[in-house]
């Protein structure tokens, strides 16, 4: 029988779609008993959150003051002494999971298996490398745990419905004391999350400011869109580094992606290959963004965006 | 005063256009230009930064592959690394977690204050063996590092996470992997890749420094190229490309 533990993830005591997604991937594995670990100082919000997700059977608590900020150096022991048990431990390819998972696999001996894009079988995994130019079919032995990290952007998030037991789970474990949280910047709020956003309107290197990427807010505002950017345009310091779309950024699959002066490096279009609809505009007819374009637009994008927004503003769509 | 090791990983340079073998076995890597991971330069330039400030007296670069990634290790040496060892491993790709099991050999024979590595290679990008070092060494890790800040045995590292900066303090010894925005590596100069050549440059194997290969759990069964999106249409004007997204159904 297999037996998946998700580790889940939350913030600011909501639990992160990125963990219904993981349930998903553990669901295309066959038959199998799917449990979620949330860890915490206090989680009761975002255990109830996870035990509404349709396919889990139990979710876990470990609660204690030291989990109050997610450190890979103390909760890995206590994900590692609990995944015994276990034929799989999930977790998601965010910078949370990027971080956590691999000390986790370590302490288990086993290897991991990085953004899972498909599971064929229960030891069958599909993942990319090389900024996605290709694609690698890995299989891990049985009879020892397999660590994986679940590409979000392969996967819809899991239905809600569910009715899960809720458990506190208890692990003795010494708990390091070498690495302390300092702080956080805030993300900035009233405005789509990058990551789960259904549109995204997104601008390179061409927008030339940070003042001009004010244009981009607006045209977002009107499609209720997600603001993104490519490497270059972060690099440049227009915007901060969490709004970066690509390999190194987020992975993003949204229904509309409108790329604005974004030349299309492999980097950039390995983090929107799976977004539906992507809308090019460039004034470089040349630039390979529009060889994965679905709709194209060579052009200024400091015309285009207010015509566009105006047009927009005015059907309300 | 002790020394900083660095991860520098032999990978196709980030300019190639990878494609996969026709019988599905890997990519193709003949006559295709190599460099170093782009993230462990980034690495090597935060350790010769440190040391260049007094906080550390020596740079050890290493590599872990085949005999060829002594060419990455001597542009590493060029960079400025005091010196150089290759784990030499042919045939295969190195596992992270034998990657990290050789980092724990160097690592209890130099006693380095830093490990510093790139957050992934662009080659296979598992992103994993910093992580699993800092498991295996029982010390702190600070991953995609976009600041790095030593004060005594602490330091203080802002990392470039899903929602924005975050900023840990660790205590040293500790494992630190780079993102793209910590520094700019600095170019090499001919001078020093002459100089280069006399720097040390050891060579040691898995067996040598009593390594495992972690092999058995995870295989590569095969490689394919991934589907392609097909070019899709061109407008002219923006009210045209209204109408295209309202025909897709998008608006």
């Amino acid at each position: 029988m297999i037996q998946v533990l998700i580790v889940g993830e939350h913030a600011s005591g909501r639990l992160n779609q990125s963990t219904a997604k993981c349930v998903s991937c553990a669901l295309t594995l066959g038959e199998c008993a799917i449990d979620i670990v949330v860890l915490g100082a206090q989680c009761a919000a975002v255990a109830a959150e996870a035990a509404a997700l349709q396919g889990v059977r139990r979710v876990l608590t470990l609660e204690r003051p030291e989990n109050a900020e997610p450190l890979a150096a103390i909760y890995a022991p206590q994900i590692a002494a609990l995944a015994k048990g276990y034929t799989h431990v999930l977790g998601p390819s965010t910078t949370y999971g990027k971080d956590l998972m691999p000390r986790i696999a370590a302490l288990l001996g086993v290897g991991q298996i990085s953004d899972v894009m498909a599971a064929e079988s229960a030891y069958r995994f599909l993942r990319p490398v090389y900024a996605g130019n290709a694609l690698v079919t890995v299989e891990a032995a049985g009879g020892v745990i397999v660590v994986a990290t679940v590409r979000t952007a392969s996967f819809q998030p899991a239905a809600g419905g569910g009715q899960a037991a809720i458990e506190p789970a208890a692990v003795a474990v010494n708990l390091p004391g070498h690495t302390r949280f300092l702080s956080r910047t805030q993300a900035a709020a009233g405005r789509p999350d990058l990551q789960t956003a259904a549109r995204v309107v997104s601008g390179g290197r061409a927008v030339a400011s940070a003042e001009n990427f004010k244009l981009l807010y607006g045209l977002a505002d009107a499609l209720g869109a997600a603001v993104g950017a490519s490497r270059a345009a972060v690099d440049a310091g227009y915007v901060p580094n969490e709004l970066q779309v690509g390999q190194t950024g987020k992975i993003i699959a949204p229904e509309l992606y409108v790329a604005l002066g974004i030349s299309g490096a492999i980097q950039h279009l390995t983090g929107i290959k799976d977004a539906r609809t992507i809308v090019a505009v460039n004034k470089d007819s040349e630039a390979p963004i529009f060889e994965v374009a679905d709709i194209g637009l060579v052009g200024d994008l400091f015309q285009v965006v207010p015509e566009l927004e105006r047009l927009l503003r005015a059907e309300r769509v | 005063m002790s020394s900083i090791l660095v991860g520098v990983k032999r990978v196709i340079d980030y300019s190639v256009r990878v494609r996969v073998k026709a019988d599905g076995s890997g990519v193709v890597t003949d006559g295709v230009k190599m460099s170093i991971n782009p993230f462990d330069e980034i690495a090597l330039e935060e350790a010769l930064r440190i040391k260049e400030r007094g906080l550390a007296n020596e740079v050890i670069a290493v590599g872990i592959g085949p005999a060829d990634a002594q060419q990455q290790l001597r542009s590493a040496l060029a960079m400025g690394a005091d010196r150089a060892v290759l784990v030499q491993v042919d045939g295969a790709a190195v596992a992270p977690l034998t990657a990290a099991r050789a980092f724990l050999s160097l690592v209890q024979k130099h006693q380095p204050l830093l490990v510093i590595m790139g957050k992934q290679a662009i080659d296979d990008d598992n992103g994993q063996t910093g992580q699993m070092l800092a498991a295996l060494w029982d010390r702190p890790q600070a991953t995609f590092a976009s600041k790095l800040e030593l004060d005594g045995a602490r330091a203080r590292v802002t990392r470039e996470v899903d929602t924005g900066l975050e900023s840990m303090e660790i205590d040293l010894p500790a494992v630190i992997t780079t993102d793209l925005r910590l520094n700019e590596p600095r170019y090499i100069k001919l001078p020093d890749i002459m100089k280069a050549k006399k720097k040390p440059l050891d060579i040691t194997t898995l067996a040598e420094l009593g390594v495992a290969s972690e092999t058995q759990s995870l295989r590569a069964v095969k490689f394919a190229a991934p589907a392609v999106r097909s070019r899709g249409i061109m407008v002219k004007t923006v009210a045209e490309l209204l109408g295209a997204l309202k025909q897709r159904g998008v608006l």
